[in-house]
């Protein structure tokens, strides 16, 4: 078997005591230098995967290589391949930015005479050399997530597991991120599987995408494709005064499938039709809107193509089923 | 040179910045053993005048308590770190590097070493300063310092492997009043010789912790006592050798990923 920085995952399974399957058996695989989104709600299985794949979790079942190496029987070497940043930064309050690199560097076996470079390298990467004597405690989510990317880089993987690295973030924060990310794959080659709940993230970062729902992996492709999968755009009308609800349902009804929604009207539009057709039977029948969007098809158009629910719903379902 | 020192001294130095940054956290197990000798001392003074008293002041016969309370604090204080760390994912973090198991545990107790020693000198000095004459002299210091290094060993290892196996500071927190329950049914403040309660005698006559303060007092009454130093050294050195054993599999335990 020849080692490369590419992930293979082949019938996984994990199975908790008396609980579900948390994985149910996904075959996956994640090319050297590719960034791979695993996109699905909470519970669906995105953490557990990751946590089997980094060796801190033993699989019930199934086989995966990491980096060339097996995750049941090969876990050292793994571990000397992988850099990971779970979920929630898992950072000492009372230690700075400055001291987690110098653990860390002492830890994974860095010379002495390159640590120092080496905190100092990373600091700057992930911008926190200002912040870096101050103590993590004081620290705001942004910064905590980048240092915990940069505690992840610090023996040079060539493998980068990211958690949901972007939860909780502001705007900003989250862009910053992304562009490091996206950064390590262009230049350093690195392999990036990247868990996450946002559409977004997934359409702007990743290569491909794996879409996991109850432990299933549902689809899997390029964003590009897994949307032209679905193909057809969406057409979506919020209607000026409520009582024009029904006439517009019913109009948008000869147009296609009605989508789920609760202030708009929507629905997938028939092959060959587009918004002006929509747009003249409303004049035709003397229907006036407040907006009318036409939308390209989304990875949440996937994700409800594939599961016949959104991403958003099934997050909410998810969280409704931890609370019970 | 072999990564194992580097990584004990590294996760020993973190342990013991941690505890110099949460003053909170730190003077507990400085003051308040001091402060309830105080309180005996000031309290249990007539019970020198009782015949075989084996010192006319209290507050010598009282300083060895201190040292195994304090070994209680700061190893609940451990116990509750690790488990934190566990918690938090910190401790996943850790076991993600090439560290090995015997560097994680030792670099926690090298951390604990180093403060129950510190804590030890502090008790000393405070004997010293309140005019308690150490009978063993110089050498005698320096073995008491060796005794609460062996000590810390042994309660920080129980403490880990309580962390290790619960993973739940509240869960130790619970438990460690229980060792506490220990302490008081020792020879704390009496010696077993003159315990009048039957019953009570015989539980502080079959408790170790008996045997771990009397030879702490041995050395700062009595001078050097061959029987009160084997028995509180040799059963310090079992609890610590079970204690590492038993903390080093939970370990293995905990990081038997593949």
């Amino acid at each position: 078997m020849t080692r490369d920085n590419s992930i293979v995952v082949e019938k996984l399974v994990r199975q908790f005591k008396k609980g579900p399957r948390a994985v149910d058996g996904i075959d996956l695989y994640v090319a050297p230098g590719e960034i791979y989104g695993f996109l699905g709600p909470n519970g669906a299985g995105k953490s557990t995967t990751v946590l089997m794949l980094t060796t801190l979790l033993p699989p019930t079942d199934g086989k995966a290589l990491v980096g060339g190496y097996d995750v049941r029987t090969e876990g050292p070497k793994v571990r000397s391949v992988i850099g990971a940043a779970l979920q929630e930064a898992a950072l000492d309050p009372l230690l700075t930015g400055r001291d987690h690199l110098r653990l860390q560097t002492m830890l994974q076996a860095i010379p002495r005479a390159e640590r120092k470079a080496r905190q100092n390298e990373l600091l700057d990467r992930v911008g926190l050399t200002e912040a870096a004597d101050r103590k993590v405690g004081g620290y705001s989510g942004g910064m905590k997530r980048r240092l915990d990317l940069a505690l992840a880089l610090v023996h040079r993987p060539s493998i980068l597991f990211l958690d949901e690295p972007t939860t909780g973030l502001d705007p900003q924060s989250r862009t910053a991120l992304w562009e490091e990310v996206a950064r390590l794959a262009r230049d350093d080659k690195v392999t990036v599987f990247l868990t996450t709940q946002y559409l977004e993230e997934a359409d702007v970062l990743a290569d491909r995408v794996g879409i996991i729902d109850h432990g299933k992996i549902v689809a899997e492709g390029t964003p590009a494709a897994l949307k032209a999968e679905i193909g057809r755009p969406s057409i979506h009308v919020i209607p000026r005064q409520e009582d024009d609800r029904p006439q517009i349902q019913e109009l948008l009804g000869r147009f296609g499938e009605k989508l789920g929604g609760e202030r708009d009207l929507a629905v997938r539009l028939n092959d060959g039709l587009g918004m002006a057709d929509v747009i003249r039977a409303m004049d035709s029948s003397g229907i006036v809107a407040a907006d009318v969007e036409l939308r390209a098809p989304t990875l949440d158009d996937v994700f409800l193509a594939k599961t016949g629910r959104t991403l958003e719903g099934a997050a909410t379902d998810e969280n409704g089923a931890a609370a019970g | 040179m072999s990564a194992l020192p580097t990584q004990v001294g590294a996760l020993a130095q973190r342990s013991i910045m941690r505890t110099a940054r949460q003053p909170a956290s730190a003077i507990p197990p400085l003051l308040f053993p001091v402060a309830l000798m105080l309180l005996n001392a000031g309290g249990l003074h007539a019970s020198t005048e009782l015949p075989g008293f084996p010192t006319d002041s209290f507050l010598a016969f009282a300083l060895a308590v201190p040292f195994i309370q304090g070994a209680l604090f700061s190893t609940m204080n451990a116990g509750t770190d690790l488990a934190r760390d566990i918690q938090t994912g910190f401790f996943a973090r850790i076991s993600l590097t090439p560290v090995r198991g015997e560097a994680l545990l030792a670099g926690q107790l090298a951390g604990i070493v180093t403060l129950g020693v510190l804590q030890a000198v502090f008790y000393i000095a405070c004997g010293l300063l309140l005019g308690v004459h150490f009978a063993a002299g110089a050498a005698g210091i320096a073995l008491l310092l060796v005794y609460a290094a062996i000590v810390a060993v042994g309660f920080g290892a129980i403490g880990s492997w309580l962390a290790l196996r619960t993973g739940s500071g509240e869960a130790i927190q619970g438990l460690f009043p229980l060792l506490f329950v220990f302490l008081f049914i020792s020879s704390m403040n009496t010696p077993r010789n003159l315990i009048s309660v039957g019953w009570f005698q015989f539980l502080a006559s079959i408790n170790p912790i008996s045997y771990l303060i009397e030879c702490v007092r041995s050395l700062i009454i009595t001078g050097w006592d061959a029987e009160a130093l084997a028995l509180g050294f040799g059963i310090a050195i079992v609890l610590a050798i079970v204690a590492v054993i038993v903390a080093s599999r939970e370990m293995g335990r905990r990081l038997d990923r593949s």
